[in-house]
């Protein structure tokens, strides 16, 4: 059966915030039942727009990882739900408005932490896809967020399983947070820009700033790639671990190693003699 | 499974982009807003093919966050649900004025509130005579050509005879009051023309250089996301991007590329490095320079320093606005080496630095340095890829800006064409100024709390100078000779507080027995609302009927249209009823033109839905669509089929032919040029040496800040000056992303849980200051917490935000807060709402230019200790 999908691109991901307007707009002070009770006016984020500072001025940049439910098909919130929370066979799934009242305890069995306590409600709440627009309405075929996103960072798909196996290869998509095992139906793409690090710096020769040096990376990954015309190269995409760096043009060359662990590194000015 | 609610689409138009509105009649309430996806009927969109590929816009509409969650501004309990009264205002008994902004309101009925509203008109008219009752609208209130302050409140002024608060160009400061000083425009006050430059960049650039330019916050101005795919396509083309801003902007952190963070009021010693070192490396355009320029010589003696001794060297740049000199030279050269073009500012021109102390040296260096490698050739150009897509600019539709319900021709673009089409002069008249015209009363908006609190003020320029570069100069004193104090002010809109210099100077202006009577028609309860003696509640252009153009000012920003995709022409439909007891602005001044006996004069017997239709057969609208067709649709999509032939902006003066790009010098301002050749200037070309200043004949002695030509006075808000010693830290206070001027901030809407527009910390949202960790650290400030910034103007609260955003030393503020909240006696304690603009100076451009200058200002921080 054809399962509801979202791909997000973080690469287009500019935090305009868009989506997280959107899913307000729909859900505050409409009541979807039974799909959902009406959002709080404030604190819910069910379109949850995480951010990431890499670097250091002025080699830095910023990312942002909109996340919703992740929708998973291994959900750890059905598990502990008894019941109250179940997935539909189109892979959306639902917090029951009845059988989930009172509990909440299941706000905390997210471990994206997509579920939000609504005290006017008395129950938990999370991102239903907009069920209600999928399932019901004739004009907005997908999800608020996705409808209104100005650069189609978010997307919204219903495909086969076997279809979306495809686009997972074909895409190099990926899921956040892999280790946890919750097989999500909410996919990333360029998710390194959020959960990995780079590393970036300047390349000088006699005191200006130097063009088409070769830069070469090897250790826990390698790469390679020649100075702009700032003389700044970037490798990005790297796992924790160690590396060596080789800036080398014709007779002159630099080298350093270095530590990835958790942050991005600006190397500063690499004075190439 | 439920039954879901039958929704009926309405069509609304807002400063963040055009919306369908999904709404519940049976209920009369708004369920829903989206962007528009354009449907199968509507015109086919625009088609460029450049370097192999074709680029076409998609068939929809974007919006901004504060659109997206516009409904939140609507239902709030925020809403001023009644007309109300300050509690121990008395009109006929004791004022109390020294209590605005402390005093309570009680509720009345609008019977009561009319009474004494035209009570107060009629015995201040009797007493005073005209000129003593001040009307001051905000600017960018809501959207709409009927409901605009230049319509609605304009016939409502001339019809009652009150004086309007001429605003300042507060977008344009600096090109207004340089750069028409080197190449005119002053009908665009300064802005270049950007007529069919899109086409030109996609086929042609190869680098593009934004200076204090940030389309992904900004939007042009209006048009929401339009213009970010055409970044996208630039990117994808492999055009080079580099961003010169003190802050890591929402663009730059979207397409990367090199980032330039000078120190701030630095800008203008980073470009003339730039040019020293295309000057000493022979890198610019010197035939161009040769034939379309005046004063380039002169100019280029103090660039290598032979006449005050000091060479413009990038070594002597970097060390004003710490960027290494290497970097300077990279980027001059890898300038001079592509096709660049260069966005000054967000649209064309404008940016943030254009309102600071140095804006005006900045922008005259900007049209130097894209002067200096040739304008208007293929690929080189002022241009900030939001404006000049290819859409049918002489299809006819006023924008808000020609005038509207009012016609009004001194004070609006009224008398270029759009009188003419909308009044016959026997069934319907326009409605003109006797009191704000040029040798009636004025007053700046900057200068109202000293027009108020001081016994005489004099500046130069009336607001917005859109006639000339001379009648910059013309001296305007208050009270206006013969004419009586204000004794009443009408305030509409917006607070001040929150978006001009020293805001705490509004506060304390409210708090005087020299301002008997302070009327606020307002939509929220915010800003400076609560220092008015009556309040009229007002509604939403949701709530009731308009017409109008996405994105389009016209008058001093003509065919700003062309930032859109498509040309959205909207008939703003009623969605529902007006909440509470509010009335449309319409209403409102109809009821009190009523009880003037004057209603019939303002409305003619019409609705707003019956001037919105006239307005439809004043426009080309009438040659296409029929107004039932219209009146279902709700809009129309401008075809481009009969578009102009492409006649790219400044092509025509590259090339030394005759002006062909659209707008209105071409069109209504013939007189500008001479043979329609050459620029506006003196010379007819870009005058390094402004003749138009030397005419005025002062600057031997004492226009500090504007001299002949451009160059680079330290900023006297920056780290040259005494202050920095006490107050070290630069604040940079630019435009915010998430609210239009005050329009979306505060309410209580949802806006203010968007994690970059501000936090909650112990059931308050504070407005965001962005400060470096080393600056944080230095003064034991951790992400989140309450600081407390201050200088001798006063102090505000805000969240900080820890970041590496923004170098040390600098700290980054959206202005525009809507919430004024003081913490103890109104304007002299500190602020809890956020408003930077009480820390930023109220102090103009210069003596002669009367800008201002609150993009930059020098302050403390502190960690908040609980205090006053």
């Amino acid at each position: 059966m054809k399962q509801h999908y979202m791909i997000i691109d973080v690469a287009l991901c500019f935090d305009c915030n868009d989506c997280f307007m959107a899913c307000k707009d729909e859900h505050i002070g409409n009541n979807w039942a039974p799909y959902t009770d009406e959002q709080p006016r404030h604190g819910h984020r069910w379109m949850n727009i995480l951010r990431t500072e890499r670097g250091k001025a002025p080699r830095m940049d910023i990312h942002f990882l909109p996340m919703p439910c992740q929708h998973c098909e291994n959900a750890p919130c059905i598990k502990a739900s008894n019941g109250a929370i179940t997935r539909r066979e189109d892979g959306i799934v639902m917090i029951d408005m009845i059988k989930a009242k009172g509990n909440e305890a299941l706000v905390k069995s997210c471990p994206y932490g997509a579920i939000y306590w609504s005290e006017e409600a008395a129950t938990p709440q999370k991102c239903t896809f907009c069920a209600h627009i999928l399932d019901h309405d004739p004009v907005l075929t997908m999800p608020r967020c996705a409808h209104s996103c100005p650069t189609n960072a978010i997307v919204h798909y219903l495909l086969e399983p076997e279809e979306m196996e495809a686009k997972i290869k074909e895409e190099a998509l990926e899921v956040f947070r892999p280790e946890l095992g919750t097989n999500p139906h909410v996919f990333y793409k360029n998710l390194y820009m959020y959960t990995k690090n780079f590393i970036s710096a300047e390349v000088l020769v006699n005191g200006e700033c130097f063009e088409g040096a070769n830069v070469t990376l090897s250790g826990a990954s390698a790469a390679s790639a020649t100075t702009d015309y700032f003389g700044e190269f970037k490798f990005d995409d790297l796992a924790d671990g160690d590396y060596t760096l080789k800036v080398t043009s014709e007779n002159l060359e630099y080298s350093t190693d270095f530590t990835i662990d958790g942050k991005s590194l600006n190397l500063g000015e690499i004075i190439l003699r | 499974m439920n039954e879901f609610k039958k929704l009926t689409r309405k069509t609304q138009m807002t400063t963040g982009g055009p919306v369908f509105v999904y709404v519940d009649e049976e209920q009369d309430k708004i369920v829903r807003m989206t962007p528009m996806d354009l449907d199968e009927n509507d015109a086919d969109s625009w088609k460029i093919e450049a370097r192999g590929r074709t680029f076409q816009p998609p068939r929809k509409t974007t919006y901004t966050a504060f659109t997206a969650g516009f409904k939140g501004t609507i239902y709030t309990d925020r809403r001023i649900m009644y007309p109300m009264k300050r509690v121990d205002f008395d009109p006929n008994g004791e004022r109390n004025e020294e209590k605005r902004g402390e005093s309570g309101y009680e509720r009345i009925s609008w019977d009561e509130a009319l009474d004494i509203v035209t009570g107060e008109i009629r015995r201040i008219k009797r007493e005073f005579g005209p000129g003593a009752m001040v009307i001051e609208p905000s600017s960018h209130h809501l959207w709409g050509n009927i409901g605009y302050r230049h319509s609605a409140l304009f016939r409502f002024m001339n019809t009652v005879g009150m004086t309007y608060a001429d605003h300042n160009p507060d977008s344009w400061e600096g090109f207004h009051w340089g750069a028409t000083h080197m190449w005119g425009f002053t009908a665009r006050l300064g802005n270049p023309e950007q007529t069919d430059l899109f086409e030109d960049c996609i086929q042609n650039c190869e680098m593009m250089v934004f200076w204090s330019s940030d389309p992904e916050t900004n939007n042009g101005i209006y048009s929401a996301y339009e213009s970010t795919i055409r970044r996208r396509w630039l990117k994808e083309l492999g055009v080079k991007m580099v961003f010169i801003d003190p802050y890591y902007n929402n663009t730059n952190l979207l397409y990367g590329g090199k980032w330039f963070s000078p120190q701030l009021g630095t800008d203008s010693a980073l470009a003339l490095g730039i040019a020293y070192t295309w000057l000493t490396e022979g890198t610019y355009d010197k035939e161009y320079v040769k034939t379309h320029t005046f004063g380039f010589d002169e100019w280029t003696e103090y660039v290598l320093g032979k006449t005050d001794g000091i060479p413009k060297t990038t070594e002597w740049a970097a060390e004003e606005c710490n960027i290494p000199a290497h970097e300077i030279r990279a980027l001059a050269r890898e300038w001079a080496k592509n096709k660049t073009m260069l966005a000054a500012g967000g649209l064309g021109g404008w940016g943030g630095a254009c309102r600071s102390p140095i804006g005006m040296d900045w922008a005259r260096l900007m049209v130097a340095l894209i002067t200096m490698q040739g304008l208007g050739k293929p690929g080189i150009n002022m241009y900030s890829t939001t404006q000049g897509v290819p859409v049918d600019s002489d299809f006819y539709f006023p924008g808000y800006a020609d005038g509207g319900i009012a016609g009004d021709c001194d004070n609006s673009a009224a008398g270029a064409t759009f009188v003419y089409r909308m009044f016959d002069g026997v069934k319907s008249r326009p409605m003109t100024s006797n009191l704000s015209t040029g040798s009636g009363v004025h007053l700046h908006r900057m200068r109202l709390p000293e027009c108020v609190l001081d016994d005489e003020v004099e500046w130069y320029g009336r607001g917005f100078v859109g006639a000339s570069q001379e009648q910059q100069f013309h001296k305007y004193t208050y009270p206006a000779a013969g004419y009586s104090r204000i004794q009443m002010l009408y305030k509409y809109g917006g607070p001040h507080i929150g978006t001009m210099g020293e805001g705490n100077r509004y506060a304390r202006m409210y708090r005087t027995k020299r301002l008997p009577f302070v009327v606020s028609q307002s939509i929220w309860m915010e800003g400076e609302v609560p220092f008015a003696d009556i309040i009229l509640p007002a509604c939403t252009n949701f709530e009731r009927w308009d017409i109008g153009e996405w994105c389009s000012n016209s008058g001093y920003n003509p065919d700003s249209h062309n930032q859109c995709n498509h040309r959205v022409i909207m008939l703003q439909q009623k969605c529902i009823n007006p909440v509470g007891e509010s009335k449309s602005d319409y209403e409102i001044f109809r009821a009190i033109c009523e009880k003037l006996n004057v209603g019939q004069v303002f409305s003619e017997g019409k609705t707003d839905l019956d001037w919105a239709k006239q307005m439809f057969y004043a426009s080309d609208l009438p040659t296409v669509i029929s107004w039932e067709e219209f009146f279902e649709k709700g809009y129309y999509i401008v075809p481009v089929t009969n578009k102009a032939p492409s006649a790219p902006a400044f092509r025509w003066f590259a090339e030394d032919r005759e002006q062909d790009v659209r707008g209105w010098i071409s069109r209504f301002r013939p007189g500008d040029l001479v043979d329609q050749k050459g620029l506006q200037t003196q010379s007819g070309k870009v005058e390094f040496v402004s003749n138009s200043l030397k005419r005025f004949g002062h600057y031997d002695t004492d226009d500090k800040e504007r001299p002949l030509m451009p160059m680079y006075i330290p900023s006297w808000e920056g780290h040259h000056t005494d202050r920095i010693k006490t107050y070290p830290l630069a604040v940079v206070s630019p435009h915010p992303r998430f609210t239009f001027h005050t329009h979306s901030d505060g309410k209580n809407s949802y806006v203010n849980d968007i994690k970059d527009h501000r936090v909650l910390i112990d059931g308050f949202y504070y407005w965001i200051f962005r400060i470096n960790s080393v600056d944080a650290e230095a003064r034991g400030i951790k992400d989140g917490d309450i600081i407390k910034a201050y200088n001798e103007r006063g102090s505000v609260l805000f969240a900080a935000k820890v970041t590496e955003r923004i170098p040390a030393g600098t700290c980054h503020c959206y202005e525009s807060s809507a919430e004024y909240v003081p913490l103890g006696e109104p304007g002299n304690s500190t602020d809890r709402g956020g408003c930077i603009n009480i820390l930023t100076p109220a102090r103009l451009m210069s003596k002669y230019a009367s800008g201002m200058a609150t993009e930059h200002c020098l302050v403390e921080v502190e960690k908040w200790k609980g205090d006053n």
